[in-house]
């Protein structure tokens, strides 16, 4: 883990900070593409569970950590396709406002538990998901190096 | 969904997440990953505003796609979020990761219910 930092957004430090927030810039648009995308395909209105958000920043949880194992054990020099993948589409792809504001509606609509619900299983989920990813990718880097 | 608008929000909110992560990070440089706690304890701020305006002004929908979805859905991120707080545990540094799920899942949902309550009493 220390072998990239415990920021994956942040190191390895890339030479250029303005063309790296250009590169950060492109991958974001994918990535919230890529969520509206699954919003339109999984719409809810305020105030019930936010399916929506939660598949996407579950899956883009899986993603990266897989991203951040391969990135930095196959290719350890590559700065900025760890910030195009990484930071710009998988960041651009999760959200953590829209998250908030699903767990806000849910108390404005009178229904507590369903909020606490949701707060709760999405966090455990996102940090599964992210376990899963590292064990997955690193199981696959020791299968290629045996 | 307007397509343009979110993409071109989030061209502007993934790299303004990226340049303060990096001021903030570098500023204060502990372990506890101060500078993703606050993205997305700002970005939980402004969405509670943007929700609590919209419950009486009703922005169309290229407003929404244009800074709730594009915006401030690139601007936060809770990938990182995850992948920081795993590392902690990992790194053996089990009380850091379990501040920061309580500092950032705690205070942006407060601060997202305050912006709410704020837009709304204005």
């Amino acid at each position: 883990m220390s072998s990239y930092g415990t920021d994956p957004d942040l190191s390895p430090a890339p030479p250029s900070r303005m063309l790296a927030a250009v590169v950060v810039a492109v991958g974001g648009a994918v990535g919230a593409l890529a969520r509206a995308g699954v919003a339109e395909a999984l719409p809810h209105p305020p105030g019930t569970w936010a399916w929506s958000t939660f598949v996407a920043n579950a899956t883009g949880c899986l993603a990266l950590a897989g991203l951040t194992v391969l990135l930095a054990t196959r290719f350890p020099a590559s700065r900025y396709c760890r910030l195009l993948l990484g930071t710009g589409v998988l960041g651009g792809y999760t959200t953590f406002s829209t998250f908030s504001v699903d767990a806000v509606q849910l108390l404005r609509a009178g229904r507590e538990g369903m909020a606490a619900a949701y707060v709760v299983v999405s966090v455990l989920v996102l940090l599964a998901a992210t376990v899963a990813g590292l064990w997955l990718a690193r199981a696959a880097v020791a299968r290629r190096a045996a | 969904m307007i397509w343009w608008a979110v993409a071109l929000g989030a061209a502007f909110g993934a790299p303004s997440r990226y340049l303060l992560d990096a001021a903030v990070s570098a500023r204060f440089g502990s372990r506890l990953p101060w500078g993703t706690v606050t993205v997305n304890l700002l970005g939980s701020a402004a969405a509670g505003l943007f929700a609590g305006v919209a419950v009486q002004a009703e922005p169309g929908a290229t407003v929404v796609s244009l800074l709730a979805v594009g915006f401030l859905g690139a601007f936060t991120t809770a990938s990182t979020f995850a992948f920081e707080v795993v590392a902690l545990a990992e790194g053996g540094a089990r009380r850091l990761a379990v501040l920061t799920v309580v500092l950032s899942v705690a205070g942006g949902v407060a601060l997202a219910f305050a912006g709410v309550r704020l837009a709304m009493a204005l």
